[in-house]
């Protein structure tokens, strides 16, 4: 490298460089955090921050999946390969042990986003995590435009969106009480383009589903629902074979996909800049259900 | 709905790709800053479809005869219920030049606290004034903050330019006004730019009904601001975030891509504040003051020849000095000496007093520190007068959004810079011992608002500033 290097950093280094301080700092400073992976595209990405930032040394925190037990199959086989490729650990808390025990209750819609709180909380007190890392960006929805990177929970998992520290320079402020705990979002910075761009400069892999594949669907709602076991076809639905990719990974039972073509990361670089509806609008049931959708969800606790 | 055109990724690589810009909004009520926000928003593309039927619909609903672009910035229910905005909200957009981060900074409720905020980590501050009512007493509060907090560049956007006829008198008046602030606050690189953000005059697009102003866009001004100079031109400041010392035998599959390290291998993870930094440069680790030399700059992608301000990498040094979190490696040339006695300014952003004798927490680049409050020696008066500088009065408390000068004595030394030089590490945080929360906002040294700057030496009792044209 010669003195060229003394232009500016680029977008991606330095978004990269603020996502590595941001997870160094949490593990210098709390005792015990936990990040959550699910296996979708910006959790992968940041595992692989997280793997960047502690390098030579391995990450010197575990994984958490909360698994609604409607997981893409292709999506749960990834993120039992991603665990061994970073050398991590993971601990899975899963919905269905909540429903067949009688704590949680499946709902009438059939939807188990919201159900994944409970799980989460439990296993946040069980395992005294005093740092929880989520994949969420300010870009995904407007409440989460107001958060900031150390975001505090008071002991219910509450978030407090009109009493919010103050997040000054770099210096990241993660006291807090006993029984309180940080959601820590190292991507906050990062929009949906720069997690692609970020997955082809660093050929980071990610769930097939991601990429154009033919699958079996219906419009539902004025959306593409994968016809399976979990949302298995109403009746009077025509069911098409169509070429079709996720946007999200989310509960298959309110994540739908979105018709494309685009099979390679280029081609998905170049739809997303294309693309006229935002990434949640365009394939989360859950957020349409009301305006104020994601904040609601959030003050109780959901990441 | 506008014909949204292919933006073909400009980010093949990590090293290749545009460059990105953080700035920061802040205006009056009604100066049309949400508009502003949203055509920033709306013409670069950055709104998408779903999002603008959303607003389309919520316009018809208020009666509206126009899509309404402010609604586009709307954030918690609670603004969408009070028709206001709450708390700093960060909103994205891109060119094919550069991406930008946009702290959107609510006018009226707690201005100083989230203006603070939004400026901390802004490399541009945009203001807003009514091209009607020109420079007012909340843009000269902003000014000055904008100036307090070292914002490198401040632009005016004088909007609403449509509702004066688009005159260029109107806006010579108000940019002559505007200069002569900025100057007596110290601010020297400043522009104006007449806009109606509602018609999209010179916002993105050059308007025609402006033909006597030859000056950028707003989003064009932001494209071409350079913002390399400041701080990878400063001495070098790298707070070290921990010691890298890999003890398990092995790699991750993934670091296969990595070079391989011995088994005796020992570096320090930071992120570098400011500065530059090569293999064989001498550094001093902090407060020790203990010297070694930098043997390699360490990442996953291979060692570098430079590392810049805003980089996170690992360096290695050719001795084994006591180095651990909370040190900084600093350029041999003036490093901060370790003080116990810490005069700064504070903007103060709590609703509970700051009293003396109160006993805090310093958080200054990786380390902390307990500190007792010695004295509170004035607080900034932002009511002044156009033409005169503000002024600071004597006070026993500071109470939110107050601006103070006082004096901290920490119990272990800090190697803290002034932040009229070294923005990252001229900057600490007081920390409530109790509870945790974020009080105050500290920059380290004499004020770094420049005409006020003689009040704080030490022959002057600070406080007894005069009203007038600052030195």
């Amino acid at each position: 490298m010669s003195t060229d290097q003394l232009r500016p950093l680029t977008e991606l280094q330095a978004l990269e460089s603020e996502s590595i301080h941001i997870i160094r700092e949490v593990a210098a400073t709390f005792a015990s955090p936990i990040m959550l992976f699910s296996g979708g595209k910006d959790s992968v990405v940041m595992l692989h921050l997280a793997a960047k930032a502690f390098w030579p040394a391995p990450i010197p925190f575990g994984l958490l999946h909360v698994d609604t037990g409607h997981n893409f199959p292709e999506v749960l086989q990834f993120r039992d390969e991603a665990v061994d490729f970073y050398a991590a650990s993971i601990k899975i808390a899963a919905v269905q042990n909540y429903i067949d025990d009688g704590r949680l209750r499946e709902r009438p819609d059939g939807t188990r986003n919201p159900l994944q709180t409970l799980p989460l909380l439990d296993a946040i007190t069980d395992g005294r995590h005093d740092a929880v890392f989520g994949g969420g960006r300010r870009d995904e929805e407007r409440a989460r435009a107001k958060e900031r990177v150390f975001s505090m929970r008071d002991e219910f998992g509450q978030w407090e969106p009109r009493n919010q520290r103050p997040e000054l320079w770099s210096l990241y402020n993660g006291r807090h009480l006993p029984g309180e705990h940080v959601r820590v979002f190292p991507l906050s910075n990062w929009t949906e383009l720069d997690v692609w761009d970020y997955i082809a400069a660093e050929k980071i892999n990610v769930p097939t589903i991601y990429y154009a594949h033919e699958r079996a669907v219906t419009v539902r709602d004025g959306m593409w629902i994968a016809i399976n076991e979990v949302t298995p076809a109403r009746a009077g639905e025509v069911i098409e074979m169509r070429s079709v990719r996720y946007r999200t990974v989310g509960d298959m039972s309110c994540t739908a996909a979105v018709l494309s073509m685009a099979s390679t990361v280029q081609d998905v670089i170049t739809e997303v800049g294309l693309s006229q509806l935002t990434e949640r609008g365009a394939t989360r049931a859950d957020d349409r259900l009301s305006e104020a959708a994601m904040e609601d969800r959030k003050r109780e606790g959901y990441f | 709905m506008p014909q949204r055109s292919a933006v073909l990724s400009p980010n093949a690589d990590l090293t290749g790709g545009r460059t990105l810009l953080r700035l920061a909004t802040a205006g009056s009520v009604d100066d049309g800053k949400s508009t502003l926000v949203g055509r920033l928003l709306f013409d670069t593309n950055s709104v998408l479809a779903d999002t603008l039927d959303h607003v389309e619909q919520v316009s018809r609903r208020k009666g509206l005869n126009r899509t309404d672009l402010a609604l586009l910035t709307d954030g918690l229910r609670a603004e969408r219920e009070q028709g206001i905005t709450i708390d700093v909200a960060y909103r994205y957009f891109a060119t094919p030049a550069r991406k930008f981060i946009l702290a959107d900074c609510p006018g009226h409720v707690q201005y100083t606290r989230n203006t603070v905020t939004g400026s901390s980590t802004a490399d541009v501050i945009v203001l807003l004034v009514d091209a009607r009512k020109g420079v007012v007493e909340q843009t000269r509060r902003h000014l000055a903050v904008a100036s307090l907090l070292r914002v490198p560049h401040v632009v005016l956007v004088v909007n609403k330019i449509d509702l004066v006829n688009y005159s260029e008198d109107v806006f010579t008046d108000i940019a002559t006004d505007f200069a002569l602030m900025a100057r007596s606050l110290g601010v020297l690189e400043t522009r104006c730019i007449p806009v109606s953000a509602t018609e999209g005059d010179n916002v993105v697009t050059r308007s025609h009904r402006t033909p006597w102003y030859e000056g950028p866009t707003v989003l064009g001004y932001l494209e071409d601001i350079d913002d390399t100079r400041l701080a990878v031109g400063a001495e070098l400041r790298f707070p070290v975030q921990h010691v890298v010392r890999p003890q398990s035998a092995g790699r991750a599959p993934w670091a296969a891509r990595a070079p391989e390290v011995n088994g005796d291998y020992r570096g320090y993870a930071g992120k570098i504040e400011s500065g530059r930094v090569r293999p064989g440069d001498e550094v001093v680790v902090l407060p020790r003051g203990s010297r070694a030399v930098v043997e390699a700059i360490d990442t996953p992608d291979g060692p570098l020849d430079l590392a810049v301000a805003g980089q996170s990498v690992v360096i290695r040094l050719n001795t084994d000095v006591d180095v651990s979190r909370g040190d900084i490696l600093a350029a041999t040339d003036a490093p901060p000496a370790p003080i116990r006695d810490l005069n700064a300014t504070v903007c103060w952003l709590a609703e509970r007093k700051l009293t003396v004798g109160a006993r805090v927490l310093v958080q200054h680049g990786t380390s902390i520190t307990k500190a007792a409050v010695r004295s509170i020696e004035g607080a900034l008066d932002l009511n002044f007068e156009a033409g005169t500088v503000p002024c600071w009065r004597p006070t026993a408390a500071l109470t939110l959004n107050d601006i103070g000068r006082i004096r901290l004595a920490l119990a272990s030394p800090l190697p803290i810079d002034s932040y009229r030089e070294h923005r990252a590490t001229g900057a600490f945080i007081i920390v409530d011992d109790a509870d945790g929360w974020t009080l105050g906002a500290g920059l380290a040294g004499p004020t770094p608002l420049t005409a006020t700057t003689a009040l704080t030496s030490k022959s002057e009792p600070h406080y007894l500033a005069q009203q007038g044209k600052g030195p």
